[in-house]
């Protein structure tokens, strides 16, 4: 593999980085055949001519090539004034202090680079080293903004140039991390690449208003605007509902019925809507769950002073005002409706950006309390409120662990000890817990797929997570033994989903994926067995 | 002004410099606006048994029903190793450990030495004899030479070790700068400069010890004793004052990193100071230029966060 420098990022060449499946480390079986593995698709040539493509083989945010000089001098002249606001307290007081300190303060020890999937899964690319993007921001920072910078940057980082190609690498490579911050977690001294990526996507959005289209326009945006990324407005949720609420009925052999708007209910559980849209079953699997339970719960189906059926938030993968936006509007749902505290479905990200995050945002009545689903299923299966033969669930299962809920929230040990109880051959992935890998879909990768960036995902970001699906089975890797990938995320869902299907891992070996309440549902006494649709696949 | 003179006062800028960088970084790292929650687990202060697999309050249903408990136990048992084994380069960069380790430990040891330089000053200051037959003072002069001897074997075995590794690692050329370089350079240089000073100058620290009394009592035209002894001083102190103007000053910066950062999971609670401090903070303007987030200067982040998108 060639070498790419740090200062590369700025010269005039076809492509900084490469990907060659040749460099990357091999797969355990059924995948150890270099032909038992999909082939990366080359860019089109048409993607290639209207995009912005030389920073590896791939493109996220399909930004348009410069047409003159003028416009390449507006593109280095908004990053500057963008970069200097991220160091101002007015426009970045969320975060100021821990990335002036990961600006300031890494010995460049590289300790981080083998705590990244993506690196090391990429065959070592110098270009996905964690350390990489931030040296150039870094260098930058120091070069434009600290005293004496033109001389002392250099002196102390190395020598940069600035220039259209500079910029516009730099808002690609800040969406090759997946924000898992497996990397912080290893470094010495506390620097935390993760966050430098996630404060450059921020730059770049709020000021230069770049952005994957996906966690925008059509995620964001959208949801502020019909009260749902999926474009589903209240009139559609409820019907979806009511359509999983028969069908689970039916399914379980129990009368469910979703409550909507219950002034003064218990709980207000907001789910990840791509659930009620892609996975059904996990809505209908709560709402069984709770009926078994005797939960006193509702669903909100506000979408306009308060958005009360989605709980996405975006904002927390590339821009701050997006997230506040959006996370005032779900705190309002609770309050409107007065409920005692919110419980977050299945959702990684929804879960750090509604409790963690959120929580120096939202102050007055709408700091509501809120909660992860985790620990209230928890409560639900210890507390002998529903029926449980752990008989049903007699295959192999095995967690992922989504970071944002695990390494980020500490919130570790709920999901094991129910698995422990309701699923015989549950087995822990190595490593686990905190230490987890992210599926490869973190920060919103899950839901983008423009040109080729699939197949990034699939051979690059998600490659460890397969690994560790693939060695975890290794011993029933037999595509007739049915097995269970256990990932209560939305968007590591979605990864792992397509993983499957890209790789063909159901047919070759046997392994399926869900949530953890369908598992819960499926060992329910009260609901008639078989709630898990192996076919599915 | 003399020589001596001259000497004293720089040694009294250069301890000066290193607590007033040290000092104003500090503040002003510390007057930073509070930052949104950022916490990575596991945070070492949780308490009954999260602590050892990175669980949180959030485990519990109801969380903030019950007790923050915090463990100031937990706490030490990681800090402590971390600041004197550096147990996270030793799980994450082995290769690493065994050169930054002794490195660092050889400081730390090397520290104690100077504060024994210093006790035996002060003894001597109080009509203490501090020798090689004092009773008492033997003991303090036998342990200097011994700290003195550790310190600068393990802190030159760990500089050549990370000076050769920054030179031949692959993987770190392009992350050296000249910086780096000289950094482990100028250790190096004042290590050496130390051990040629304890073999052919100053063995006993008796010449060393002399200045620091003189320091202490503000003598400032004690003679400084041999060139060695004053080579090494002023270099030793200049090193001093320039560490905490480097990527160096992590001596202090984990504080923050690790206590405000990583460990930070306090919550915000209605009328709590960090409520106070979030309503004070929501109303800086905003200038932000992109289009979606429509500022103008003058209004704020509530003005902002609080409008409706375009439908």
């Amino acid at each position: 593999m060639k070498k790419a420098s740090v200062s590369d990022i700025s010269r005039d060449v076809d492509q900084v980085g490469h990907v060659d499946l040749a460099d990357l480390p091999p797969l355990p079986k059924p995948y150890n055949e270099t032909e038992s593995i999909p082939k990366f698709r080359p860019l089109t040539d048409k993607a290639k001519e209207s995009y912005v493509s030389d920073l590896d083989d791939t493109i996220v945010l399909s930004l348009p090539k410069p047409k003159n000089k003028g416009d390449e001098g507006i593109l280095v002249r908004k990053f500057l004034s963008g970069l200097e606001k991220l160091f101002s307290k007015e426009n970045n007081w969320t975060f100021l202090q821990p990335l002036t300190l990961s600006m300031e303060n890494c010995a460049k020890c590289q300790t981080c680079n083998d705590a990244c999937h993506i690196y090391e899964m990429s065959g070592n690319n110098d270009i996905y080293r964690p350390t990489y993007r931030s040296d150039i921001l870094r260098r930058l920072y120091f070069k434009y903004f600290k005293p004496g910078g033109k001389f002392f940057s250099k002196w102390r980082h190395g020598d940069i140039d600035l220039n259209w190609r500079t910029v516009v690498r730099l808002a690609e490579l800040a969406y090759r991390c997946n924000l898992c911050r497996r990397c912080a977690q290893t470094c010495p001294i506390g620097v935390d690449n993760g966050l430098i990526a996630h404060d450059l996507r921020k730059l770049f959005s709020s000021e230069m208003g770049i952005y994957a289209k996906e966690l925008h326009e059509n995620g964001s945006v959208l949801q502020l605007k019909v009260g749902s990324s999926t474009g589903m407005n209240p009139v559609i949720v409820k019907d979806n509902v009511e359509f999983i609420d028969e069908d689970t009925s039916e399914r379980t052999g129990m009368k469910i019925e979703t409550p909507w708007d219950k002034k003064g209910a218990e709980i207000l559980l907001i789910h990840n809507a791509g659930e009620i849209m892609s996975w059904p079953e996990n809505h209908g699997a709560f709402a069984a769950l709770f009926t078994a339970a005797g939960i006193d719960w509702t669903m909100s189906s506000e979408a306009e002073e308060a958005i009360g059926y989605d709980n996405i938030n975006y904002g927390l993968f590339y821009d701050d005002m997006m997230l506040a936006k959006v996370a005032i509007k779900h705190a309002k749902a609770a309050v409107n409706l007065g409920v005692k505290k919110v419980v977050l479905g299945e959702c990684g990200h929804a879960h750090k950006a509604f409790t963690i995050i959120a929580d120096r945002v939202l102050t007055g009545e709408l700091n509501v309390r809120r909660e992860s689903a985790m620990t209230l299923m928890e409560d639900i299966v210890f507390s002998g409120k529903v029926g449980l033969d752990p008989s049903r669930n007699d295959f192999p299962v095995t967690l992922h662990d989504p970071c944002n809920m695990v390494r980020l929230m500490g919130i570790v040990q709920p999901q094991r000890r129910i698995l422990k109880k309701i699923a015989p051959k549950f087995k822990e992935m190595t490593p686990h817990g905190v230490n987890n890998y992210c599926c490869g879909g973190g920060s919103g990768f899950a839901i983008m797929s423009g040109h080729n960036f699939q197949d990034w995902k699939m051979h690059i970001s998600g490659r460890k997570k397969m690994e560790q699906i693939l060695n975890v089975f290794k011993d029933e890797i037999d595509p007739s033994i049915q097995k269970y990938v256990c990932a209560p995320c939305s968007n590591c869902k979605g990864q792992i989903r397509d993983m499957i299907s890209y790789y063909d891992m159901w047919n070759k070996a046997g392994i399926n994926y869900g949530g953890l309440v369908e598992l819960i549902v499926n060992c329910m006494t009260d609901a008639k067995p078989g709630f898990i649709e192996w076919e599915v696949y | 002004m003399s020589i001596t003179v001259l000497f004293h006062l720089i040694t009294y800028a250069a301890i000066t410099t290193f607590g007033l960088v040290v000092a104003i970084r500090f503040v002003k790292i510390y007057k930073m606006p509070m930052h949104l929650r950022w916490e990575l687990y596991p945070v070492a202060h949780e308490a009954g048994g999260k602590a050892s697999y990175g669980g949180s309050r959030l485990e519990e249903v109801d969380w903030w029903t019950k007790p923050k408990e915090r463990s100031t136990f937990n706490e030490l048992k990681v800090m402590i190793p971390e600041m004197t084994l550096l147990v996270a380069l030793w799980e994450h960069n082995r290769k690493l450990w065994w050169r930054s380790f002794p490195f660092h430990f050889g400081l730390y040891i090397l520290t104690g030495l100077v504060g024994l330089i210093v006790l035996g000053a002060l003894m001597e200051m109080v009509g203490i004899e501090v020798s090689a037959n004092a009773g008492l003072g033997s003991l303090v002069y036998y342990l200097t030479i011994l700290t003195a001897l550790g310190g600068l074997s393990l802190a030159t075995i760990g500089c050549l070790g990370l000076l050769h590794r920054r030179l031949t690692d692959e993987g770190l050329v392009d992350y050296t700068s000249m910086s780096h370089i000289f950094n482990l350079g100028f250790f190096l240089v004042v290590l050496g400069i130390a051990w040629l000073t304890f073999l052919f100058a100053d063995r006993g620290f008796e010449d060393t010890r002399a200045y620091v009394l003189s320091l202490i009592t503000f003598d400032l035209g004690a003679p400084v004793g041999s060139f060695l002894v004053g080579l090494e001083i002023f270099l030793a102190v200049i090193l001093i004052a320039y560490i905490p103007m480097t990527h160096m000053s992590h001596f202090f910066i984990k504080w923050f990193t690790y206590h405000k950062i990583r460990w930070d999971d306090e919550a915000n609670e209605v009328g709590s100071e960090i409520e106070k401090k979030v309503l004070e903070q929501v109303m800086y303007p905003v200038t932000w230029a992109a289009a979606h987030v429509n500022a103008d200067g003058k209004k704020n982040w509530v003005d902002i966060a609080t409008e409706e998108m375009e439908k």
